[in-house]
Formats: structure tokens, sequence, C-alpha cells
């Protein structure tokens, strides 16, 4: 019934119009009413989204859904939209994930619920318009656009130091972007289009490839963070409110390994080759050194946001390892490029679950508690003991255990990347151990051992709201830990056809 | 067949599921009905698959379930192989978790009261723990009838998930809630070899099927990689080593088993299971159905038989000196796991199956009659404070010396054939190493059999050491407890007689397993081979059993005929009483190197790399150069017109000097 709606405006703009109406409602009167308005406005979106699914060729690295209209015709800018095995998964992902965030935020944000609401609903359009935008102007635009609300959100939900948090966040992401900016601007002056797919094919010499390819590293390593420039993540984190944070960790940062993806793999594919090293590094650093650093700290949201930190690691690695699969000579038959990539993307989705469920989870314990600091805590599982029941599952999932869909990334990326260097998988693997250390400690603190004060001891189980959102996102990690091949199959082509694409050099 | 098969797996875990989410409305009849209606199943059914395989010689089954994923061509799947292999492991894990099933309903009878009195986690208590029983024996059976390394190693977190679970069972106690992550984290060090194993496999076969990836190893087998630039090692070796890594976690040898004994923390009945009978002999079984690919590499095979034979001997010394009971029986497992190891690496696979199974049976008796005197002693398990129980618990006495016996190799138990298989086959081995191997196992049964006639007779005999209030309330375990003793007792004494025929010497195991030619250590002792009688009759010439007649005599003059002359030892030995009391050190030195070592690193890296160089160089450092340039700039908008007017001349002046110039 879907087939000749313009689906993916429709997704764009339904949240979009849709926060406009929630915000115009106010917050003066029927604050339920509100609620219930901006949750049929997600749930609508979602299943908008999954007619992208039910509609989608996968036989075809072709881009799907295409909406094309001028819109700034004396820059050749296009209103320019479509989908393909990359951005489809991630676009349902946000949809998803949005609805579960607007459960969470249900009776919990008291101050100013309509605007609260609508700031979500404006941000998963603009979320989605980065996925589906194929003109980079338009892509730009919804990328910058988003900030706003995510500023927004955490300037006036924030916690104690949400200023210094938003300032951070926004300059941070800011600074990356304005270089892309530049990028696509030299780009158009060479090739006349601000077309994504033309840039694609367009020609580029070593020495524009390199700046080319180092503007967009600005833009996206800052975005997923890569480390070194990951510190305003765990600083954001910690002030957002939990919806805030839910979007941050399962869709923001994917934004980052998406643009790797759409941008500076088939943009500049002999500068990602030349520069994979550095990539790599960085990658594996973030898994070693942000494992360690994950390990001691006494805040639950800064351990699961250097956790999520590590876990993007496997992202930015199995996206840049391609190229030293296919020249290790030891690995004859070439073979692992297309799973090291596949694994990154199932990371990404994976991890837009669980994060999401950790951060949930905090939240949970925060709204009762109020604080995140894991020394107040202890016994928790005496008095909720549901709850620790799924803390423990996403806990595990987190920790990558098989049969939930945190293994499934860690587990293609680890064996794609023994297909280039054994050291890379060595170091990559240490998360077994230091993701399994970090996550499990906290569990111990947290909910094991005595009843640690008479807070832990008034404590009550979930709430009917809090299990459904715990159910829906167990269900999902479980299902996709079990059978990924679903999630899999959709990107074979896409994926297949930019390996080819990159293998080719541009000089 | 095959939805039998598939039907095995499943109704344990139909079971777990029931227990598990509906523990709360069928109340703790209905959790240990369903439980046990799903394993029981499970076992009849897997007793069915062993009728079908073994006695009417139906052909190997091997086909995939389900298609988990395809990337690049290369297929993950779910899939079962089922061959002898496979259907003693499945009859062996079902019938001892039956066996275990029983035995809980007596043993987890008063659960509540090792729960906080207002705590929600003790409310289910019962149900839960039945729960993950059933659980357990699901995940082991998915690891045991796998046909692929995925399933696999599924299989094998699974178990590791479960044990984790169950070890922190109480989770009140700070003991046991560091003992579970403590047995997760160290099973990490080992997936991690493991894991990489995998990878490597992946790499050079394309495959993750067993099938596919053994056909392929003949072409490997003079293939080098190089991880350190300039020395190349075999492929196979470097996998099977790796995949090694992953058994010494799973199966708790030196110097990954240092969790074992913690895991005693747990409740009796999942030590039995788990920590003694069935999963701890993951890593057993799947070097052995990994024996294609060891037999290429006698590297890895002289390391599998070092590392085994250092695991027998020095764990079971420390056996000697402990005094809780469930220790005693810990450290025993260890070095009897070490014990198979050394087989495995002796190309003797079947003997370490044959020994595995064997093993399974007394140990689990052991465990279960040790859990016994914990029950009729309320939760006492320092030996020093028992003594005497013989006539107050006489079924637990009788089945406790049938399961010492049979671990001491008491001639025609199951121990004795099974054991004394494993010293005269490392006896004819001819790897690098199999001396050491030799004598640490034959030095072993001395040990073994000194620990556990000193548990023995500290436990049932001697003088009655409990208090008087413990002594007044001293009885039988009811019938769930004693049942499963005697159900597991016969086995104990039988099965090995029964079995070694085929198991050992005969083709029981067919293609299962694989024996290179040049490997000729079992072939020879075969030769050797003239009846179970003989072999019975042979086991009274050998050195072993006069071994383990001086362990048990020394037990008997030092505990019961002279029982002040331990402490004598423990004085003019104090240094080694000191090392083995202590573990070697080498839980202290986990503690300061890895927990105290990882934790100031992570504080290092958060402090200075993250606060001190990122954000407080960097990040705030530009901010500071942002500030003070603006600081500049602000001074200079003066809000005077003549300043402007001022630096617009100068402005204007320098770019007409420099067209100029130009």
């Amino acid at each position: 019934m879907f087939a000749d709606w313009p689906l993916l405006s429709l997704t764009v703009w339904v949240p979009i119009l849709g926060g406009i109406a929630v915000l115009l409602s106010g917050d003066k009167g029927d604050a339920a009413g509100v609620r219930r308005l901006a949750l049929v406005i997600a749930v609508v979106t979602f299943i908008l989204s999954l007619g992208l699914y039910t509609g989608f060729n996968s036989s075809t690295a072709e881009m799907q859904f295409v909406e094309r209209h001028e819109w700034i015709s004396a820059f050749n800018i296009y209103y320019h939209f479509g989908v393909d095995g990359i951005s489809m998964p991630l676009i349902i992902l946000t949809t998803f994930t949005m609805i579960l965030t607007i459960i969470a935020g249900w009776e919990v944000i008291k101050k100013k619920p309509a605007q609260y609401m609508a700031a979500f609903l404006i941000m998963e359009g603009l979320m989605i318009g980065v996925f589906a935008a194929l003109d980079s102007i338009l892509f730009y635009v919804f990328w910058e656009g988003m900030l706003v609300p995510m500023f927004i959100l955490i300037g006036v939900w924030g916690g104690e130091r949400r200023v210094y948090a938003t300032i951070k966040f926004f300059i941070y992401t800011f600074i990356g972007s304005v270089f892309m900016l530049v990028a696509l601007i030299y780009m158009y002056y060479q090739g006349g289009s601000f077309a994504i797919l033309d840039m694609h094919a367009m020609k580029l010499s070593m020495d524009e490839q390199l700046l080319i390819f180092i503007a967009f590293l600005m833009a996206f390593a800052v975005k997923v963070p890569m480390w070194p420039v990951h510190t305003w993540l765990p600083d954001a984190h910690v002030e957002a409110p939990t919806g805030g944070s839910v979007i941050l960790a399962a869709i923001m940062l994917k934004i980052g390994g998406y643009g790797f993806l759409r941008f500076s793999l088939p943009i500049t594919p002999d500068a990602s080759h030349a520069l994979d090293w550095l990539i790599i590094t960085m990658s594996l650093v973030a898994v070693v050194y942000i494992g360690f650093v994950a390990l001691v700290q006494k805040d639950m949201k800064k351990l699961v946001a250097y956790s999520s930190i590590a876990h993007m690691g496997f992202v930015t690695l199995g996206l840049f390892v391609v190229f030293q699969i296919w020249e290790n000579p030891a690995n004859t038959d070439g073979s692992g490029a297309i799973l090291a990539v596949e694994g990154a993307m199932v990371q990404m989705i994976s991890h837009g679950f669980i994060s999401g469920a950790m951060f949930l989870m905090i939240g949970v314990l925060y709204d009762r508690m109020h604080t995140r600091n894991i020394q107040d805590y202890g016994g928790v599982v005496h008095t909720m003991p549901i709850f620790a029941a799924f803390a423990v599952f996403f806990s595990m999932a987190n920790a990558g255990l098989p049969g939930t869909s945190g293994f499934v990334g860690e587990f293609m990326v680890i064996i794609a990347s023994f297909h280039a260097n054994f050291w890379y998988a060595f170091l990559a693997a240490t998360t077994l151990i230091l993701g399994a250390a970090y996550t499990l400690w906290m569990v111990k603190r947290v909910f094991y051992g005595e009843v640690a004060n008479d807070n832990v001891r008034a404590l009550k189980d979930l709430n009917q709201r809090e299990f459904v959102i715990m159910s829906i996102l167990a269900i999902a990690v479980l299902v996709m830990g079990l059978w990924p091949a679903p999630v899999v199959e959709v990107m074979h082509a896409t994926i297949e056809n930019l390996l080819q694409h990159i293998a080719v050099s541009k000089i | 067949m095959e939805s039998l098969y598939l039907a095995i797996p499943l109704a344990s875990l139909m079971g777990a599921i029931i227990a598990g989410f509906f523990g709360g409305y069928i109340g703790r009849k209905g959790a240990h009905t369903a439980t046990i209606l799903g394993v029981g199943t499970s076992f009849v059914l897997a007793l069915l698959a062993l009728n079908h395989h073994v006695f009417n010689g139906a052909e190997a089954y091997n086909a995939t379930v389900y298609t988990w994923m395809i990337s690049e061509g290369m297929r993950f799947e779910i899939g079962f192989l089922i061959d002898n292999l496979t259907v003693m492991m499945m009859a062996v894990v079902t019938g001892v978790s039956l066996a275990v099933h029983v035995y809980t309903i007596g043993y987890m009878a008063d659960d509540e009261h090792n729960w906080p009195k207002d705590s929600l986690a003790g409310t289910n208590s019962y149900q839960r723990f039945f729960s993950y029983i059933s659980l357990f024996t699901f995940s082991m059976l998915m690891l045991v009838m796998s046909n692929n390394f995925l399933q696999l190693f599924f299989g094998w977190e699974a178990v590791g998930l479960v044990s984790y679970l169950l070890i922190g069972f109480w989770s009140v106690r700070p003991t046991a809630v560091y003992a579970n992550m403590k047995a997760f984290l160290v099973n990490r060090v080992g997936d991690f070899g493991f894991i990489l194993g995998i990878a490597a496999v992946v790499m050079y076969t394309g495959s993750l099927d067993y099938a596919e990836v053994f056909s392929k190893v003949d072409g490997l087998s003079s293939q080098t990689m190089s991880i350190f630039p300039g020395v190349d090692w075999n492929v196979i070796s470097v996998i099977c080593i790796m995949l090694f890594i992953g058994a010494m976690g799973k199966s708790a040898q030196v110097p990954l088993h240092v969790w074992l004994p913690d895991s005693m923390e747990g409740p009796t009945p999942i030590s039995a299971l788990i920590h003694a009978a069935t999963m701890v002999t993951a890593g057993i079984f799947m070097v052995t159905r990994m024996s294609p690919m060891f037999e290429y590499s006698d590297a890895a095979l002289s390391f599998v038989m070092v590392i085994g034979a250092i695991t027998a001997f020095s764990m079971g010394l420390i056996g000697v000196v402990q005094n809780d009971i469930k220790r005693v029986v810990a450290y025993s497992t260890l070095s009897q796991l070490g014990y198979m190891t050394v087989a495995l690496g002796a190309s003797a696979y079947s003997v370490a199956i044959f020994h595995l199974m064997t093993h399974a049976f007394f140990k689990a008796l052991l465990f279960l009659a040790a859990g016994s005197v914990i029950i009729a002693m309320h939760h006492e398990q320092d030996m020093r404070k028992m003594g005497g129980l013989k006539k107050y618990l006489p079924i637990t006495y009788w089945t406790s010396l049938v399961g010492s016996l049979a671990l001491i190799g008491f001639p025609g138990t199951s121990g004795f054939f099974s054991k004394d298989s494993i010293i005269e086959v490392v006896h004819h081995s001819n790897l690098a190493g199999h001396e050491i191997a030799y004598y640490a196992v034959l030095g072993g049964v001395f040990i073994t059999a000194f620990y556990s006639f000193r548990m023995f007779f500290m436990v049932f005999h001697g003088e009655e050491r409990m208090d008087q209030h413990t002594k007044d309330h001293l009885h039988e375990t009811p019938w769930v407890v004693t049942g499963p003793l005697i159900a597991l007792a016969i086995p104990s004494v039988i099965i090995g007689g029964l079995t070694v025929r085929n198991m050992v010497f005969g083709d029981y195991f067919g293609d299962a397993i694989f024996v290179s030619a040049s490997h000729t250590a079992l072939a020879e002792f075969s030769q050797g081979f003239h009846g179970v009688w003989a072999f019975v009759e042979h086991g009274f010439t050998g050195p072993a059993l006069y071994f383990a007649a001086a362990g048990v005599i020394t037990a008997w003059w030092m505990y019961i005929k002279q029982p002040g002359s331990a402490d004598f030892f423990v004085k003019k030995f104090s240094w080694l009483h000191k090392l083995l009391d202590n573990k070697y050190y080498i839980d202290d030195f986990n503690a300061w190197a890895f927990g105290g070592g990882s934790r100031g690193l992570g504080d290092r890296l958060w402090k200075v790399g993250d606060m001190m160089v990122i954000d407080g160089f960097f990040v705030n450092g530009s901010a500071k150069v942002v500030y003070w340039f603006s600081g500049i700039a602000r001074k200079v908008q003066t809000g005077l017109l003549y300043h402007y007017a001022f630096a617009m001349i100068i402005g204007v002046l320098a770019l007409l000097t420099m067209f100029v110039i130009l």
C-alpha cells in the first residue's frame, strides 16, 4: 500500500511537523494528551519506516525510494532522498528507538513535556534526513540541524554541569563539520554537483583526496567518537536526560559511522587506503585504552559512555581494515573485507539496541535514587529482581555474549581483522576480557551483595511502562543475536558494490 | 531422527523457560516438575539417540538446523553433528543433570534461609535455581551437539553465563559474587584465545563447519604464518594452541585454573553438575572433537600434555591441605581434568573421553555426597568440625566410599580403568614432555589417594568434632538426596568395566576421533589388552596401584592412627604448607598484577590521558587560546571612530605597498 507514497519524505516530515504540532499544543494544557500525541507520531513514523523495509529490494545496490526535486537551482542543489542497504536499517533503528525514548520520558519529564517531546520528534526527522539525503548540502543541513534539538535537550533538561557539556558538545561537533562543508564546496567547484553519488564517481588526485579525507575525518571522528576526540561524549551523556543519552548513543554516534561509509570510503578511496593505518590505530586504541578507562569509572553513565566509545571502535576498525585484508599476502583468497564492513554495520545496529538499553537502565535507577554513582548502590537485586534480570541480560549483551546482538558484530570484525593482521584481531579481541570486566564489575557493585543503604531498600521494581520498554529491547537484542540473517541480507548488495567501488583507484 | 535431535536440547530449554518466567505462578512444585520433565525427556531421547547410533550402528548425522547468517558466501549456521562421541556426551550430560535435578529438590528445600528476610530475589530463588540448571543442560547440549565453530562458541559462552549465574546464585554473599565475576573473567581470558583460534580457522579454511575445516587440514599442514616478524610458525600449531587456550579456561588448566576452587561458592548441586561432571570437561570434549587438527601438530600436543601434567600434579597437592570439604573435591577435579588433558596430549582422545565419562559419575557422586554431608551438618563445610559421621549417614558413607575408591583407581571400579589407561598410554607416548607427564600422573596417584582418604577419614571416621547442637540433629538426608547418590554409585563402579573394551581399545568412536599413524601410544597400549579381567589383574603388577595403596595407608596413619601427626608435618614442612595453603600465591599475583594493574592503568589513562592531555591541554587549552585571542580582539574594538579610521588608513597603505612592490 506504500508503494507510490513518497515514503522518505513522510518519515522525515511527519515527525518534524508532528513535533511542531506538539510544540504548539503547548505546556499549559493537558500533559497526558501531549505525550499521547507524541507517541502516536512516533508510532506512525515507525510504521512508515517499516514500509522501507517491506518494499526494499535487497538484490540491488541502487538507491531506492528515490525522490528528487529542484531546491536551490542556482547552486544545483536538490531535495534528493534515497536509501540503500546501509541507510535503510539505520532509519528503522532511529524510528524504533524513538518510540522507546518517548515512552521512557513518559511521567519522568515534568518540566515542559511538550517542548521535550517536540525536541525529540524534530530531532528524529532530522536524523532520518541525514540518513536519507543524497544531496550533500541537504545532508549538511540535516546534519547541523539535528545538533540544535540535542543542544536544547541537554541544556534545558540536563544535569548540573549541563552548560559546560552542551558547549563542549556543540563546539566539538561544529568545528568538525565546518571542515566537511569546506570539502563539499570544494568538490562542488570541481565537479559542479552536490549530489553524493556524483561525488562517488568524481576523479580526485591524491592530494585532493587527502585533504578531503581529513576534512571528513574531523567531522565523522568527532561524531563516532573516535579516540582522541571522544572526551565530549562522557560529559554530554552525564548531563543529558535519559532520553537524550539514548538517542545520542543509539543513533547520533551511528551518523559518524554512516558518514565514513557514505562519504569517506567511496569519495576518497585512495586517501582512505593511504591513511587506513591511522584509523585502525585510533580504533584499536579506542578498544583497549577506553576499555581500561571504563573500568575505573565511578559514574554509571560515564562507564557506559566509555563502553560506547570502545564498541564504536569496532565499527571504524571494520570499515577501514578492508584495504589491509585485501593486501595481506597470507590471505590468499582476499576474503574477509565484506565480513569486516558488514560486521561494522551490524555492530552499529546492535550497539543502538544495547547502549539504548544500558542508558535506559541507568535512567530507571536515576529516576528513583537521583544518583548515578556506583558506590551509592549495592544489592539492588533484592529490591528490584525483575529489573536486575534485565540488567544482567543487557550487561551480558554489552559484554558480547553469543546469543545476543552484541556478539554478532564483534565476532565478525574480529574474524575479519584477523585476515589483515594477527595483532589487529588480538587487540580487538581484548574486548572479550575488558568489556566483560568493566560491565560485570559494575553489575556486581550495583546489583549484588547486601542491600547497601535505606535508599536502595526503598526501591520499587519496574513499573509496567518500564517493563514494556525493557522487554521490547530485550527481544530485539535476543532475536538479532539468534538470527542476524535478515539484518545482514539487506546490506549485502550495497556493501559488495561499495567494496568494488573503493577497490578501484580514483587517481 | 532430525526432530528428535532437536527436541533433546529444546526439552531442557522449555523447562528452563517455564520455571524461569512463570516460577512465581507455578510455585516450587510446578517448577521442579516442569524442569525435571524437561530434562527427563532430554535424557530419554538422548538414550534413544545413543541406542540408534551405538547399538543400531546408525551413520553419523550431520545437518544444519538453520542458517544464522551468510556473509561473503560463508555460511554461519546452527547445526548438529551426532556421532558416537556426541551421543555419549549427551547421555552423560542429561543423565547427571537429571540426577542433580532430583537432588536439588532436597538440597534447596530450605533455600529461603540463605537470603535476607526482605529480599525479593529470595522469594522465587528455588524456581530460579531449577531454571538455571535446565538452561545449563540446554547450553551444554548445544555445545556438544554442534557441527560448527559458531555454535560451539555459543554453547561455550552460554555454559559460562549459566556458571556465572549459579556461582553467584546466593548474590547476597560477597564471596559468591566475587567468585562468579572471577570465573567469568578468567574464562573470558581463555575465550580470548579461543576466538582468535576460530578466526584463524576461518581465515585459513574459509569455513566454520567442522567437516569442511577438517577436510582442509591436510593441505595446511605445511603452511606457516608469522605472528612475530621473522618467526614462522606452523598454522595448525597456532590454531590448535589458541583453541586449547580456550580449553584451558573452561577446563581450568594451570594457569587459568584459578576460578574453579572459588566456584565452590555456588550451591553444591551445581558444583557437581557444572564444575565437576560436565561444563569443565567441555575443553576436553572440544580438543577431542578437534582431533583431526591436533593430530597434525606435535608441538600443540606436547603443549597440551605438559599443561595437563602440571595441572594434574600441582593441583592435587593443594587438595592435600584444604579443610573445606568442597574445596578438596574441587582440587581433586582440577587434578583429574589434568589427567584428561595429559591423555589428550598423548593422542589418546578416547582414553580422555573415557576418563571424562567415568569421572563425571564418580565426581558428581562425590560432590553430591559432600553436599549431603553439608546438609546434615547444617551448611558446615569445614572438615575439622566433622568426624565420625559414618553411623549417622550410612548411605552417604557407603556411596562416598564407592566414589573415593573409583577416584583413586581401585581395581575394578570405573576410575581404575580410565586412570590406569591414562598412565599406561602416557608411558607409551613418544612426544616431547612425556617423561614429565608420566611421573606427574604417577605421582598424582599417590596424592589423589592421600587427599581422598584424608577427606574420607576426617569426615566419616575418628572423633566427632561437631558441636552438640549439630550432633543432636544429625540424620541421614532425604531420599531425593540419597537416591541420586545411589543412582550415581552404580555407574561409578560398573561403567568402566562395561565399556573399556569398546571405548578405549575398540572402535567405538569410529570416525569421530582421528589419530595420526605416527602417534602410536594408544595403539601400543592396545596391543597389551587381553580382556577386562586381564586388565584388572595387570593392574596389580603396575606401580599405580601401590602408589594408591600407599596414599590411603598414609592418610589412615595420619588421620586415624596418629591423629596428631598431621600437625607435626605441617610444622616440619611449614614452608611447603604455606606455599600450598596460599595456592602457590597465584591468586595473590593475579589480584596484584591483573586486578590492581588494570585498575591502575585505567586510572592513569583516564586522569592523565583524557583529563589532563586531551581535555586539559587540547580542549580547554584551545578554548583558552580563543578566549585570549578574543580578549585582544575585544580591545581592538574600542568603538572609537578615529581608531577604526586609523586602522583603515594603515591597511590601505599596506595594500598599496604590496601592489607597488609586486
